[in-house]
């Protein structure tokens, strides 16, 4: 069931992440769909953690440490082209990884079969977005730039095995799910006229990441504003 | 396929808006053009006779004053409400009050899309409303200057709020401009689930601990009045509304919807065991509805005026989010400049969706929608 | 301050299911066909009103006018021989 955690989570935090944006996107028709796409996560979150147990009571009242999504997703959101730094990041990722799922006869085919669809257009509005800001103005530019530099360091989590994923029987070969991701994102990136960025794409910090149920400091704030209502009335029902 | 028609005169006025709006005050302050005369003669037959106005059709300059004026208002009060329940989006207490709570927002970004779509049949366009709005030329509604303090204001706001909205909004899907009336069709339809949701919010916590019943009631408390202000002033002091019913864009007066809501409201109230914040409400069984107390116009007036507790905030806010975007909306301007000619190539609609550059997304949609 | 270049309008038609034509769904902005598209899915279909998407830019489209309502349109309304209704058939004949 730690699969259905870690994948569940990821939904749950980059749905709530996008959240953040409503009534502050650069554009009325990019409100509605940056909705959309936080509305799809919160779904599949709703389908895989209820798979575990009991879905608000895993979103409101596990600690931090509980948690096992990508460090990527809780990143706060940044500028827009910050934002779309992470969902091309993370929906190219998302979009191989449940493929694969899809494709497979394990517990997650069903879910990910469905799940596969919305997130091909999770990653097409990523990389439609990717190429018109690598390729706008000299502003964009930069700041797409910025947002791809800044995140790099976190996508190399994306490919440790997660557990229960980790064998032949699940489908999916981690190596190959990286060597793809890279390529597709290699692609885009250079379509866009920037540039792969060059450093490391993991941090230097041995103890892991955030599938070990370890964060980083913006997520606390998170998760405290997420969880603060529900905990002040313990057992009560909305 | 009379919306092409009308949008193909968001074209053409655009251009032309001047030209148009001279040749209605010709009309109206003469009547010795006999060509305008006919014009107007034409447009007052069709509205006595419940047809609809579409764009292109003459009609008086204060016509089209009035019905930009009314949809832009509208238009902007959908953006800006976004905003007090946008405020609940990242703390809603369960993952299915959260998802309902951001398809109703989003909804409103979507309506506010609609109406300034219809508000541009009539040759002005978003961004001009947007700048007015945010110049603080154009209003929007003043309910929306109120705090979303507690989880509870939610469910007020859906239940009240919409509710009064709702009221408001039915009978303009008669109204004789045939965009706007079309717009409000589409945005009636989809807000049937806003005032339920709130409803439905509401009874919950009515309905479960004290401390949350507790909370229900308190936002009822603060919402009630506010959200009988939405019907606007008393008739006999609202300025533009004769016009406005002679003109078909407005077909019940204020003081009229007001009291529809109360009716409507009161017997809701009674289910969910909440009370409403007026010891003067009571059944008037010569009038066939209820009597209520008076409203403090004057809160209204200050609200207007710019000093409720969020006037400063929402603008502000809306200001911002325009400001910090800008830099995007240029990009994507610059880039489908320098990949332009693979776009504009005049082609017939069949031929467009065959084509090798959207095919592929548009078989995408057809999949995935 | 406002953004220098705004984009421009497109309509938007629908076909809601296999086997009816696309109908006028409404209007959006967008800087481009491709995100044209998209935002029109993401408008107009998001309550599962469409399975095909058409956009066209608004400039092109030509409209008839209503000062020619006159001439287009009513030379058509007094040819009833175009209606099956206006030919009489003796009762008892089928399949007409």
């Amino acid at each position: 069931m730690s699969a259905a955690l870690a994948l569940g989570d990821d939904a749950l935090v980059l749905s709530h992440r996008l959240g953040e944006w409503a009534g502050h996107a650069p554009v009325l028709e990019e409100e509605v769909a940056l909705a959309n796409i936080a509305l799809d996560l919160l779904g599949q979150a709703r389908v895989l953690l209820s798979l575990v147990g009991d879905e608000d009571e895993l979103a409101y009242l596990r600690e931090e440490r509980a948690f096992r999504n990508l460090q990527l997703v809780e990143q706060p959101n940044g500028d827009f082209a910050h934002t779309i730094a992470r969902q091309l990041y993370f929906s190219v990722y998302q979009h191989l990884l449940y493929e694969r799922l899809a494709a497979g006869d394990g517990e997650f085919a069903g879910l990910a079969a469905k799940a596969v669809k919305e997130v091909a257009y999770h990653r097409d509005h990523a990389e439609q977005w990717v190429l018109r800001l690598g390729d706008g103005t000299e502003e964009s530019h930069g700041r797409m730039q910025s947002g791809l530099d800044t995140l790099w360091r976190f996508t190399g989590e994306m490919f440790q095995p997660v557990e229960g994923l980790d064998s032949p029987e699940s489908g999916v070969d981690w190596q190959v799910l990286e060597s793809s991701w890279l390529a597709a994102v290699t692609d885009v990136v250079e379509r866009a006229t920037l540039t792969v960025p060059a450093g490391p794409r993991s941090g230097g910090w041995a103890a892991g990441a955030g599938r070990q149920g370890l964060h980083t400091e913006p997520f606390g704030r998170m998760i405290a504003e997420m969880q603060h209502l529900h905990r002040s009335h313990p057992g009560a029902s909305w | 396929m009379a919306a092409v028609t009308a949008h193909q005169t968001t074209q053409k006025t655009l251009g032309t808006a001047n030209a148009a709006g001279g040749a209605g005050s010709t009309a109206a302050a003469g009547e010795t053009d006999a060509p305008a005369a006919d014009h107007l003669a034409a447009f007052d037959a069709a509205v006595a006779a419940d047809e609809r106005i579409e764009p292109r059709d003459w009609m008086p300059d204060a016509y089209r004053a009035t019905l930009i004026r009314q949809m832009a208002q509208h238009a902007h009060s959908e953006i800006i409400g976004m905003q007090p329940e946008a405020n609940w989006i990242t703390r809603a207490p369960s993952l299915r009050r959260k998802a309902i709570l951001m398809a109703k927002v989003q909804d409103e970004a979507g309506h506010g899309l609609y109406l300034y779509s219809a508000a541009e049949t009539l040759g002005t366009s978003r961004e001009e409303l947007l700048d007015k709005l945010h110049a603080g030329r154009q209003r929007y509604s003043s309910i929306f200057n109120y705090p979303t303090l507690t989880w509870a204001d939610v469910g007020a706001i859906g239940w009240l709020v919409d509710g009064a909205a709702i009221t408001n909004q039915v009978p303009l899907c008669r109204c004789s401009y045939g965009p706007y009336a079309r717009a409000m069709v589409r945005i009636c339809k989809e807000e049937s689930f806003h005032q339920r949701q709130g409803y439905e919010l509401l009874l919950a916590l009515s309905r479960g601990t004290e401390a949350q019943h507790a909370m229900a009631q308190d936002a009822v408390n603060r919402w009630w009045w506010p959200s009988l202000m939405m019907f606007g002033p008393p008739d006999d002091a609202s300025s533009h509304s004769e016009q406005s019913m002679a003109w078909k864009i407005k077909r019940h007066s204020n003081d009229e919807l007001r009291r529809r809501f109360v009716d409507i409201c009161v017997p809701q109230a009674e289910a969910l065991g909440l009370e409403l914040p007026d010891p003067d409400i009571r059944w008037n069984e010569e009038l066939g509805g209820h009597d209520f107390g008076a409203i403090d116009w004057s809160e209204f007036q200050e609200v207007l005026k710019g000093n409720g507790p969020c006037n400063d905030q929402r603008i502000s806010q809306r200001r911002r989010a325009h400001e910090e975007g800008a830099w995007v909306r240029d990009a994507a301007a610059a880039y489908a400049a320098k990949h332009a000619p693979a776009q504009t190539s005049p082609r017939t609609p069949a031929s467009a969706s065959a084509s090798a550059q959207t095919s592929a997304s548009a078989q995408h949609v057809e999949e995935t929608a | 301050m406002s953004s220098s270049t705004d984009w421009p309008l497109w309509e938007v038609f629908v076909r809601s299911r296999r086997g009816l034509s696309h109908t006028h769904a409404g209007s959006l902005h967008a800087p481009d066909a491709e995100m044209a598209l998209r935002n029109a899915r993401d408008l107009y279909t998001r309550r599962s009103e469409g399975v095909s998407i058409w956009v066209v830019p608004s400039t092109a489209i030509t409209a008839s006018s209503p000062d020619e309502k006159d001439s287009f349109f009513e030379p058509a309304g007094d040819k009833p021989y175009r209606h099956p209704t206006f030919y009489e058939i003796p009762d008892g004949v089928k399949h007409l």
